[in-house]
């Protein structure tokens, strides 16, 4: 228990928050936090993000949504959730029972969405950042993706800074040739802290039936496929900005923490892993305890971008 | 609710014509609390790939201690669970979902078809016990008599009859369950319980539909998490959208769906 592994610190800061550690769990995987009580003490948790949010209710896409692939998922739900409203009047209650920060990640079709959501969730109680997913089509650009051009990427972020009181993560797109430019125009209209990265677009196919294994066609892959890609990612961004950068992409355990850190993460997510070890972000808080005592470190923080190069 | 994530140890494996396999499961804290309908979530090892979990409806418990789980290979996953030993563990988590609602008042009659016939089997042995005064009428269709012998043999222990159906009239009927159902009066006040493929349980819901009978299904989807986070799990609804099949189900009133009927 990490509890037991006395004199860790494990605190880490994003923006103005302080989290006792740096595991989060990421949007989309953990629901409201409600569903996962039976199996984690979620006091042990850094942080917990919760189920993107829009300005009005989704029923999300048809089936089927989601699709095992090689060591990973495809998933094309579609944006599912109950609008900003109803998570205000239905969700927030429990969420204001968890004894760790709760980020909400939110997201729109139009920047005045964004504005929108912002400023609804503002001055709620029991908000204590805001995750801004700018993965979505932008519909009054054609749908091009928000967060794949840095001029609109950077519109997002300064609209939904001017309308919150608490931090703001933005949620970057792997989707794109260069990453650290969105990053950076990012951290340039003033975001406290990046995290990386959300889903590969990608595809399954029944080669009998011919027909693609996802109603959509195309679907979001995670998993511990993409590890290997958000790491990377991870390291280029985290030398292109100096916000705090969260990792997500495939970790599960302690070990991947630490690999996040090394390649300048100060804080991860986990995600698919919650489905398959609804505990698995409890057991890599307890992994990570174990490894600072072992390792003999002062802090967690010594980790962070602490990546020895040949 | 009390769910569980835990090593269950595999005290049993029976093997079914050449690709239908029971394993029993050592889980006091699963076995105790589980209703007939519930599901759980099983990994099939310990590595990333296949990644997933696999659900399973719980086909039986005995003595509060074990549950038995019954499927046919069809896969990577059910087949490297297949290929387990005995004595080994595998990690599940459950009981998981909404299970069958039972009223002793009325008579109850099972519709089971292929695999889905797993869950039904739990609540045969639950019905038998627990409304003495009306046993429920069970009718079984599989593929051939060596897949269904042994399912048909597990509801004469429990001392109820059955009504079989094959595709190749090896056992039973020859044709569907459907048409042995059609061929029963049931009376008014019968609930139907369902579980089979999806065009069988269309089917009987139609003829249900049809006579007055109340009809619950149970719904097979694939889902990565089972405890409804994931949102990959979807049934369409008749009131538009969608439900969940993992915590809004799997048991659902027939009469909320929404079919898609050919």
């Amino acid at each position: 228990m990490a509890s037991q592994v006395n004199g860790v610190d494990l605190r880490v800061s994003i923006g103005t928050l302080s989290l006792k550690n740096p595991v989060m769990t990421a949007s989309g995987t953990f629901g409201y936090a409600r569903e996962f009580m039976p199996y984690v003490n979620l006091h042990r948790l850094g942080a917990v993000v919760v189920k993107g949010i829009s300005l009005e209710p989704r029923s999300g896409n048809p089936p089927p949504r989601i699709v095992e692939t090689s060591a990973g998922m495809l998933n094309a739900i579609g944006l599912e959730n109950v609008g900003v409203e109803r998570f205000i009047s239905d969700k927030m209650a429990s969420l204001q029972g968890i004894p760790v920060p709760v980020f909400v990640n939110i997201l729109g079709d139009t920047l005045d969405e964004y504005k929108e959501i912002a400023a609804r969730l503002a001055g709620v109680q029991g908000v204590a950042g805001i995750e801004v997913n700018i993965s979505c089509p932008n519909v009054k650009k054609g749908g091009v993706a928000f967060g794949t051009v840095p001029e609109m990427a950077a519109a997002v972020t300064s609209a939904v800074k001017a309308e919150s009181t608490v931090p703001v993560v933005v949620k970057l797109s792997p989707n794109v040739t260069d990453i650290s430019a969105i990053a950076r125009s990012v951290e340039d209209a003033g975001a406290d802290a990046v995290s990386l990265i959300n889903t590969l677009i990608g595809m399954a196919i029944d080669s009998r039936s011919r027909r693609p294994r996802l109603a959509n066609v195309i679907g979001g892959l995670s998993g511990p496929a993409i590890k290997p890609v958000a790491l990377r990612m991870v390291y280029q961004v985290a030398q292109a900005v100096s916000i705090p950068v969260i990792g997500i992409g495939g970790i599960e355990t302690a070990e991947d923490v630490v690999e996040f850190m090394l390649a300048g993460a100060t804080a991860v997510q986990i995600g698919t892993a919650n489905f398959v070890n609804p505990r698995a972000s409890e057991d890599a808080v307890e992994g990570l305890a174990h490894y600072v005592a072992e390792q003999k470190l002062g802090s967690v923080r010594e980790l962070i971008g602490g990546l020895i190069l040949p | 609710m009390s769910q569980f994530q835990e090593k269950t140890q595999i005290i049993r494996i029976e093997r079914f014509a050449s690709d239908i396999v029971r394993l029993t499961l050592d889980s006091p804290d699963i076995a105790s609390l589980a209703q007939p309908g519930q599901f759980v979530m099983v990994r099939t090892g310990n590595s990333n790939d296949p990644l997933l979990r696999r659900p399973f409806s719980i086909s039986q418990t005995s003595n509060g201690k074990h549950f038995q789980i019954l499927f046919k290979v069809v896969g990577r996953g059910t087949s490297l669970l297949a290929h387990c030993r005995e004595g080994e563990y595998l990690s599940v988590l459950g009981p998981l979902g909404q299970g069958f609602r039972v009223d002793c008042q009325r008579t109850h009659c099972l519709v089971g078809g292929g695999m889905g016939i797993a869950p039904l089997l739990f609540l045969g042995k639950y019905l038998s016990r627990k409304c003495t005064r009306n046993p429920p009428l069970v009718i079984l269709g599989a593929r051939t008599r060596e897949e269904l012998d042994p399912l048909v043999n597990d509801f004469n222990e429990l001392g109820l009859s059955v009504h079989s159906a094959t595709d190749d009239g090896t056992l039973g009927h020859h044709g569907l369950v459907t048409d042995v159902l059609k061929g029963l009066d049931l009376g008014p006040n019968c609930q139907a319980y369902v579980c089979g493929p999806h065009p069988m349980m269309a089917a009987v819901h139609l003829l249900c539909k049809d006579r007055g009978y109340a009809c619950q299904v149970s719904m097979e989807t694939s889902m990565a998490c089972g405890m409804g986070a994931c949102l990959g799990c979807i049934v369409p609804v008749e009131r538009g959208g969608y439900a969940h099949a993992c915590c809004d189900g799997p048991v659902f009133d027939a009469k909320e769906l929404l079919w898609q009927v050919k």
